[in-house]
């Protein structure tokens, strides 16, 4: 088996000095490239935390994290986010939010005042694939909650990261939308093929998109079971209704609980 | 309704799905079937007609509101008997313009021109200080106690210092107003740099970008709402301070012909001298408010942009 793209080994993190929260307590997790894994788990499990030790946004209090063969010491470029709140910025037409990573990342930012046409065909392209096709002028209010959810998406995937990383990107729209843009990232991700690590805590959601799912014990967080899904791709809404999907659905939610009642006997300690 | 109510009342297990789809159906009643006729088009046009009269009524209602205003006044002078070195009709106050328009124009331009240099200054200082202090958690710690101290001093007690450094004149008008408008500016411009979503700086931040880029690519242009809202605060602060100046040590300006008209109990032109600076700040507010309409009109988007957003 080659070498995990996301290795992240027995790390701690701590927030706030030696008295401060313990956020994640020795998680060991790794993730094969062009993998899709989803991290679920009960509120405030440190989910983001292994977001941001990923992306290099803050160092681990110790362990290691290694993405594509090396430490992370430093944010990397070859990452690209995405959150629940789109923050698009109002000022710049949709196909200019796309395109603000560019202006940003090297070797991006050099070479773009020359070559702007052919990025901006490639922001378009993007825009088409999620289905923005026509709106690349609009402002970014004038789109509904799902629309700039898809053109942040776009923003995120624009430099062509190798790496993905959702953290609960859908959480805040209703639920026909959401199913809409499930479809929509697993079509992204099947054409582009990034290592996307999702946070989130709609295990819905987390079946429908992942290879595998992750799931957590509450804070201080650990991966407490890991979970493949074995379903074919590309996966349809029809299959959520199968009595394979809804066992998952079930014996997930099992896990949280039990993740949830480790907390209770924390606190009652 | 369901002509069969028990069985929609036990919905299908595992080897019933056919027979309570069958029921199903007969628990759904379309409503979807096209209006017969529409109805709406009469009112939708005394809807329009409404919005216009109502556009029409805001635009012209300050103006009605100072008429009234000024109506009043007259009619309570006249009235009451007031005598004029307490409160001067509006007319009186109007014939006074007429007779003195030499030196006031003469005197409002040295006011104008006071407070426009230092209003400049204050914006080059403010918006330096502004993206410096909220930009950096170190810098607004540093310096926003010695900023908030410096903005509590009463100006009109700086002025005498003013004085003895740069003597009596310009100088100090100019100073003195740049002192007092340069602070709502700074508060204002690092307000909306230090409020940048967390969660666009992360999206940034990952990709390397350098904290001066996304200042430059986020923070600025967001920023830019509040510095023109902060804009319209600092040009009549301006004002004041060129006119506390020149009232305290001055030898022309508004703040000074109104000294001396008072000293002469000329009240009708110290009130003409009131009514000129109201009229000149009002007026740079208008300038300050269709600049931000021009360059910052996103954020001000729901008030006129309803119709667009709400095709999608």
């Amino acid at each position: 088996m080659e070498r995990p793209f996301v290795e992240i080994d027995h790390v701690w993190m701590r927030y706030g000095g030696s008295g401060g929260t313990l956020a994640l307590r020795d998680a060991t997790l790794s993730v094969q490239k062009e993998e899709f894994v989803a991290v679920v788990g009960p509120s405030g499990c440190g989910k983001s935390t292994l977001m941001r030790l990923v992306t290099g946004l803050w160092p681990a209090s110790s362990g290691s994290v290694i993405v594509a063969g090396k430490e992370v010491d430093r944010p990397l470029s070859i990452a690209g986010m995405a959150f629940q709140n789109p923050t698009l910025l109002p000022w710049r037409s949709v196909l200019n939010n796309v395109m603000l990573p560019l202006e940003v990342v090297k070797p991006h930012s050099s070479r773009l005042r020359r070559e702007r046409p052919a990025y901006e065909d490639q922001a378009r392209e993007l825009l088409e694939l999620v289905g923005l096709k026509g709106f690349e002028k609009k402002n970014p209010w004038q789109l509904s909650g799902g629309m700039q959810q898809r053109a942040s998406l776009c923003r995120a995937l624009i430099h062509q990261p190798d790496l993905l990383m959702l953290d609960e990107p859908f959480a805040a729209l209703d639920v026909f939308t959401r199913e809409d843009l499930w479809g929509v990232l697993q079509n992204v991700w099947m054409k582009r093929k990034p290592t996307v690590i999702l946070v989130t805590h709609d295990l819905r959601e987390a079946i429908f998109l992942a290879d595998r799912i992750l799931v957590m014990t509450s804070r201080p967080g650990r991966i407490m079971i890991e979970r493949t899904v074995e379903l074919p791709r590309p996966r349809t809404p029809e299959m959520t209704y199968s009595p394979y999907f809804q066992t998952l659905v079930q014996e997930l939610r099992g896990y949280i609980d039990e993740a949830r009642r480790g907390e209770e006997v924390a606190h009652a300690a | 309704m369901p002509p069969d109510a028990t069985a929609v009342a036990m919905p299908a297990g595992a080897g019933e799905i056919e027979a309570s789809r069958g029921a199903a159906q007969a628990a759904v009643v379309r409503k979807d079937q096209p209006p017969a006729n529409d109805p709406g088009i009469t009112r939708d046009q005394e809807l329009v007609e409404a919005a216009r009269r109502r556009r029409i009524l805001i635009k012209i209602l300050p103006w009605l509101v100072i008429t009234g205003l000024i109506i009043v006044w007259q009619c309570a002078v006249y009235l009451f008997d007031i005598p004029q070195f307490v409160l001067p009709a509006p007319t009186v106050i109007a014939h006074s313009i007429v007779t003195w328009w030499v030196p006031i124009i003469d005197n409002a331009s040295q006011t104008l021109m006071t407070t426009l240099i230092g209003f400049a200054l204050a914006n080059i200082l403010g918006l330096t200080l502004g993206v410096v202090v909220g930009s950096s958690v170190l810098v607004y710690y540093g310096l926003y106690p010695l900023l908030i101290a410096f903005n509590s001093i009463p100006k009109v007690a700086v002025v005498p210092i003013l004085v003895i450094w740069f003597g009596i004149g310009t100088t100090p008008a100019i100073v003195t107003s740049f002192l007092i408008s340069f602070f709502p500016i700074t508060v204002n411009v690092a307000a909306g740099i230090a409020t940048v979503e967390p969660e666009l700086r992360d999206v940034l931040r990952a990709l390397g970008a350098h904290p001066l880029n996304i200042v430059r690519k986020v923070g600025l242009p967001r920023s830019m709402p509040y510095y023109f809202a902060s804009l319209k605060i600092a040009i009549t602060s301006s004002f004041l301070g060129s006119i506390l100046a020149e009232t305290v040590a001055g030898q022309k300006g508004i703040g000074h012909l109104m000294i001396v008209a008072s000293s002469r109990f000329e009240v009708p032109l110290v009130f003409a001298g009131l009514i000129v600076t109201a009229v000149m700040s009002v007026t740079m507010y208008t300038i300050a408010t269709i600049i931000e309409g021009r360059t910052t009109g996103w954020a001000t988007r729901s008030q006129n942009d309803m119709g667009a957003s709400s095709g999608n």
